[in-house]
């Protein structure tokens, strides 16, 4: 991602306001941050590692892992751990969590 | 997954010698390269150090400090001390970090830190200087609040094999050589300690080596606490499979030992062992001390949860299971992991000049072993409340397993691979 003039003001007056002033600056890694939370057990980027059971994430498009996180929400699609922890994110981040995973190649 | 290649080639190094810059090296750079020094290569410290030149793309010099060789990890050691498991299986190397992602690992310890000036001293005599400064030290144990293990020789003998390692082997040593028949004392200190489940998977694991091994020996687990305190309703289950070889003692806190007998002095009995493990008490790593970090009840370190900075030192991060846990967050390899995201992220937004992420998302998966192929597990995930200026477990989500399986059994070695990749490779 190439930041734009634009992003570069606002960069710099960021960086002078005070921290308070500067906390509405939206994050442009939310994403990747939210997606890191999964690498634990599904390996960096979500490339889990081929002799390991976790599904590797990367690269699954969008629309099919959003479908199994909102059954794992709902409770229609049984397994062990994740119904319990797709119930901790919001339906938004678990879109942004989606794309970043679908964008991985 | 980022190839090497592509890292090196996005980093801006895939020319020749890695720019692995000390204190000089930042002058030959074009504008002045920032520095982070990460000190401990566990789980939080690991993790730290790869995603700062993960998410920097090469462009923040990454220093780490370990003092020990190689990684070996906690989770998962159990197993090796029911024989379903080496320590070679749980022992990693820093090189994928070095080679791969062009982190300056430096084996050393560091003596000292001055957060003013931003340097520290290594045994070695020699110091580094940092732009930030990530602490992942881990605990020390309270040897002091156990009397009786106050010398070396008395620490020989009564092991806590809490950090895995030699004190790993040694143990399993002490299990191997017991006779059949004999008694496995474990005391478990009061909460808040490192890995709550550990002390009761540990307990399983070696009630089931004994079964397997020397079916007339015992286990007696003598826990400070008034319940388990993990997987409780689990663990209960688990511990009524072991009926005859497990005993649970709640509310039986390690007063004093006696090395030369093995034996614990508890406030109404002793009770002599054939071996005694005693999981001492702890508190964040020495370091963290000496550098004035603000702590929480003498022993946590108290950081700001947006960025993981000392509440007093600013510049100084820490990680893992050395700060003070935000409400039901366990002291965890996993959540450690999980801490290092979160900071490297808020570092790099910090060294741009930027804001940190106003919500940062934290998780927990911890898988404990009840046999050798049977697990269960617990998990949590903590978002940031911005009222409260702490990350708090979401309602209504984490849990534990409906039961003890081999699937899950499956799923707890295959957490181990991708976690030590994603520390580490």
């Amino acid at each position: 991602m190439t930041p734009s003039p634009r992003h570069a003001v606002l960069g710099l007056l960021f960086a002078l306001a005070t921290t308070a002033q500067a906390a509405a600056s939206p994050d442009p890694d939310l994403a990747r941050n939210l997606a890191a939370t999964c690498a634990g057990c599904h390996g960096t980027d979500g490339y889990a590692r081929p002799d390991a059971t976790m599904p590797v994430l990367a690269g699954v498009p969008a629309p099919e892992l959003m479908q199994k996180l909102r059954e794992f929400r709902s409770g229609t699609r049984p397994a062990t751990i994740m119904p319990q922890i797709a119930k901790g994110y919001s339906e938004a981040q678990l879109e942004l969590i989606a794309a970043y995973f679908a964008a991985r190649k | 997954m980022l190839k090497r290649r592509d890292f090196l080639k996005s980093a801006g190094l895939a020319g020749g010698a890695l720019l692995l810059p000390g204190l000089s090296g930042q002058a030959l750079a074009a504008k002045p390269r920032a520095h982070v020094v990460v000190v401990g290569g566990g789980y939080g410290g690991a993790t730290a150090a790869k995603y700062l030149r993960m998410w920097s793309g090469g462009a923040v010099d990454v220093t780490l400090v370990e003092r020990d060789p190689q990684f070996i990890s906690c989770p998962i050691s159990n197993l090796v001390l029911g024989g379903v498991k080496t320590l070679a299986d749980i022992t990693l190397g820093y090189e994928g970090l070095r080679d791969t992602w062009g982190v300056k690992v430096v084996k050393d310890e560091v003596t000292a830190i001055d957060p003013a000036a931003r340097t520290l001293r290594l045994a070695d005599g020699g110091t580094l200087s940092w732009d930030r400064l990530v602490l992942s030290p881990g605990v020390d144990f309270q040897f002091d609040q156990v009397p009786g293990l106050d010398s070396e020789a008395a620490r020989a003998r009564i092991l806590h094999a809490w950090k895995a390692g030699a004190q790993t082997v040694a143990l399993r040593a002490q299990l191997e050589a017991m006779p059949d028949g004999g008694v496995y004392a474990l005391t478990i200190p009061l909460a808040p300690y490192r890995c709550p489940p550990g002390p009761y998977e540990r307990a399983c694991v070696v009630a089931d080596y004994f079964r397997r091994a020397k079916p007339k020996s015992k286990v007696l687990v003598l826990d400070a606490n008034a319940e388990i305190i993990s997987k409780k309703a689990l663990f209960t289950q688990a511990f009524a499979r072991y009926k005859g070889i497990l005993e649970y003692r709640p509310n039986s806190a390690l007063r004093e030992v006696d090395a030369a007998s093995r034996t614990a002095l508890l406030d109404f009995e002793n009770v002599q062992a054939d071996v005694l493990n005693v999981v001492p008490p702890q508190r964040a790593g020495a370091i963290a001390t000496q550098a004035g970090l603000k702590l929480l009840n003498g022993r946590w370190v108290d950081i700001d949860w947006l960025t993981f900075e000392s509440v007093n030192t600013p510049g100084v991060h820490v990680l893992g299971d050395a700060i003070f846990p935000a409400p039901t967050m366990p002291k965890s390899g996993h959540m450690a992991n999980q801490h290092a995201k979160v900071a490297a992220a808020a570092i790099l937004r910090l060294l741009a000049g930027e804001a940190p992420n106003p919500a940062p998302v934290v998780m927990n998966t911890c898988y404990s072993f009840v046999d050798a192929s049977h697990v269960i597990h617990v998990s949590s995930v903590h978002q940031y409340d911005a009222a409260q200026r702490t990350v708090l477990p979401v309602a209504g989500a984490g849990g534990v397993s409906t039961e003890a399986s081999e699937q899950e059994g499956r799923y707890a070695l295959a957490w181990a691979r991708n976690i030590w990749a994603d520390m580490l490779a």
